[in-house]
């Protein structure tokens, strides 16, 4: 057999597991969700189906099945039905570049755990580990909005599209922020391979949280607004939107909407993971062990987002945007100039320089931002709305 | 060496397939019960006022332009931050690049966000 | 090599399809769809280029920045009816567009005769990791760092102008 169907064969086993371990993840998390929410807010949670009510999101799934999968009569008859797949598929092939484990060695071959990851065969036959993983990455996720905004477009609802736009340029505006963020990492690991940031942080001992911890704080935030969570699940703003872009959706497209969320939550994680938490690294390097330490790690995140979500109240739009604009993308940019600028003058004592910097970094960004952005949404406050909808004597009291 | 992406091509047919079988099998087990009124757009329950394409405001396109403007600065950010570690001479050469680099598109953001390009109502 | 070639071919038939089906669609939100198709096609060509990191920025900017605008602009002008405004505005372009496109071709073609192809070389013999990320940094920041700190004066043009275009009161 020659070497090349081997490959193909290892790698194939390789996706339907990790893309298996990927979707199991999506009815855990939302159990997880139900059940923690439940317990913030005193009551049960889904408790009848299964033990701890374990079966109720695949009660759910199957439910939404069964249901009747209407497409309006004034919807556009070719991208209504596709565009939840145009966001699912995106985030399902957002999992390629994350390395979930090490080199596994079997015989004459080694390779990652990583669907793109690195692999070698006998004779000289070797696959490198692809070299713009972080841009695939996050050209996956810049196409996400494909799904969201065609969704509102095709509805053919006023209020689908609103939310369609709303939640477009949300997920644009923190695309940036998120980019600049990982910036920071990428440098002190001298590469874009995801494998290579974990190996850098075990090379560095530390773990890119101390020395990026503004990066971090960056990341995360941008990554929550990003997949469209609380405290930034504006798309999902009932009161105003009825229910966002998938309000005329049913059945199964509907459930896909909300598959491909908690997908890209998974996947927001995983990277958080990879750049700031050691990856699939933890004290030992024990090969079967590495799988594990990474959903650990992984399992904290997706708390803390449950956490947020019931602990925060949903963000304005308008604050929403500001924190994009005037606070995250500076404050990433100016966290970005400060690494780079201790690379370039004290490359040997970096670690300890950044962690001290980033204390007061991200001091000094908390109380400012809090400040610039109830200043700027007031401001905005004054400017338009009230200069528009309020008589002369009401605007000069403001 | 495109074997190396042959990886990636399987992962996109198991993601299609999963997408596209998903809804096939909802087609076939869902019913098929439409009526006009469940076909209408949907407004809480109420009769749809105007029309359901509107016009939207041109924030959102201001929105778009600057993204792709930043965007396309951060994307020159990757390939730096890939070599500015390894190249130990030229470290100095290419911050003080970056930082004029950078520093031309900051008056280009201090300008919008005087003139209020930031701001939403 | 042969795999390359049907490869090549298919993608090139991708390609040219999706464009065809770009000026045919008359709906525009179509057009914008088909053309997203043209650039995935296209970055995958660069990926049989051995371009790597091109083609990845090819999806990222054009695919997943450039053309989100063009679909907000497409949705803005087909919601407000104002597209068959615009066809009547620019009669000049419906004959200049041929013209231009007859330049090009010219120009594809005398790119061609020059020899220039017999310079570029197999893909077996370029050094490891071409394409990548590095080399392409090292390249953009010591040879072409003029035109990489001209683009941030482009990109700065681009911002004043989308800003002053933006809020021209009509």
């Amino acid at each position: 057999m020659p070497e090349i169907v081997i490959f193909l064969l290892i790698k194939l086993v390789m996706t339907i597991v990790i893309f298996a371990l990927w979707m199991t993840m999506v009815p855990f998390m939302i159990w997880l969700e139900r059940k923690v929410i439940a317990d913030i807010q005193i009551r049960i949670g889904p408790n009848r189906v299964g033990p701890f009510g374990l079966l109720q999101p695949i009660a759910d799934a199957l439910k939404l099945i069964m249901k009747e999968d209407i497409t309006p009569a004034k919807a556009d008859k070719l991208i209504y039905p596709i565009a939840p797949a145009l966001l699912m598929v995106p985030a399902l092939l957002a999992i390629a570049v994350i390395p979930i484990g090490g080199m596994v060695t079997i015989g004459e071959r080694s390779f990652t755990l990583q669907i793109m990851g690195e692999y070698r065969g006998p004779n000289g036959f070797f696959v490198p580990e692809l070299d713009a993983g972080i841009l695939l990455s996050l050209a996956l996720s810049s196409l996400g909005v494909y799904g969201v905004v065609l969704a509102g477009w095709s509805s053919a609802n006023k209020y689908s599209l609103l939310g369609g736009m709303r939640s477009s340029a949300q997920m644009l505006s923190y695309e940036l922020p998120l980019g600049v963020a990982l910036v920071g990492p990428l440098l002190l690991a001298s590469s874009l391979r995801l494998n290579e940031v974990v190996n850098a942080q075990s090379n560095f001992g530390i773990w890119f949280i101390i020395p990026q911890f503004v990066g971090f704080i960056i990341f995360l935030m941008s990554g929550t607004a990003e997949v469209n969570r609380a405290p930034f699940d504006l798309p999902e703003a009932e009161q105003e939107l009825i229910g966002g872009y998938h309000t005329e959706y049913s059945s199964f497209r509907f459930a896909m909407f909300f598959m491909a969320e908690y997908l890209n939550m998974v996947t927001i994680s995983a990277l958080a993971v990879t750049f700031f938490l050691g990856g699939y690294r933890l004290f030992t390097d024990i090969v079967w062990l590495q799988p594990i330490w990474f959903a650990l790690k992984l399992m904290l995140f997706l708390y803390l987002f449950v956490w947020i979500r019931g602990t925060w109240p949903r963000v304005r739009y308008d604050q929403l945007m500001a924190l994009g604009w005037k606070v995250s993308l500076p404050l990433a940019l100016v966290n970005l100039a400060i690494t780079a600028i201790v690379l370039a003058y004290v490359p040997k004592r970096a670690v300890l320089v950044l962690t001290i910097t980033s204390i007061v970094l991200i001091t000094i960004a908390y109380y400012g931002s809090s400040y610039n952005i109830r200043r700027s949404t007031d401001m905005t406050a004054r400017s338009g709305y009230a200069r528009r909808h309020l008589p002369e004597s009401e605007e000069t009291r403001i | 060496m495109l074997v190396q992406y042959l990886p990636f091509l399987i992962l996109f047919i198991v993601a299609v397939a999963f997408s596209g079988g998903a809804i096939l099998l909802s087609r076939l087990l869902g019913p098929k019960r439409p009526n006009p009124v469940k076909l209408a757009p949907y407004e809480s329950g109420m009769v749809p006022i105007g029309g359901t394409r509107r016009p939207f405001h041109i924030r959102y396109y201001l929105v778009a332009m600057l993204f792709i403007l930043f965007d396309i600065e951060i994307i020159f950010l990757y390939p730096w931050a890939v070599i500015y570690l390894t190249a130990r001479a030229a470290r100095l050469f290419l911050l003080l690049e970056m930082i004029v680099f950078l520093g031309v598109l900051m008056i280009g953001y201090i300008y919008i966000w005087r003139k209020g390009a930031l701001d939403w109502e | 090599m042969i795999a390359e070639l049907v490869i090549f071919i298919i993608l090139g038939i991708v390609a040219v399809s999706s464009a065809f089906a770009v000026i045919l669609s008359k709906n525009p939100v179509y057009a914008v769809l088909f053309l997203v198709i043209n650039f995935f096609a296209l970055a995958m060509l660069y990926l049989v280029l051995s371009a790597q990191f091109v083609a990845f920025i090819q999806i990222l900017v054009y695919a997943g920045a450039i053309m989100v605008l063009f679909l907000f602009v497409v949705m803005l002008l087909n919601l407000t009816g104002a597209i068959e405004s615009l066809q009547d505005k620019l009669p000049a372009q419906r004959w200049l567009a041929p013209a231009l496109g007859m330049v090009l071709l010219v120009e594809i073609a005398v790119v061609f005769l020059s020899g220039f192809f017999a310079q570029v070389p197999e893909a077996s013999e370029l050094p490891e990791g071409f394409g990548t990320s590095a080399p392409v940094g090292m390249l953009l920041f010591s040879r072409y760092v003029l035109p990489f700190e001209v683009t941030s004066a482009v990109l700065l043009i681009a911002m004043v102008g989308s800003i002053v275009l933006a809020k021209r009161r009509p």
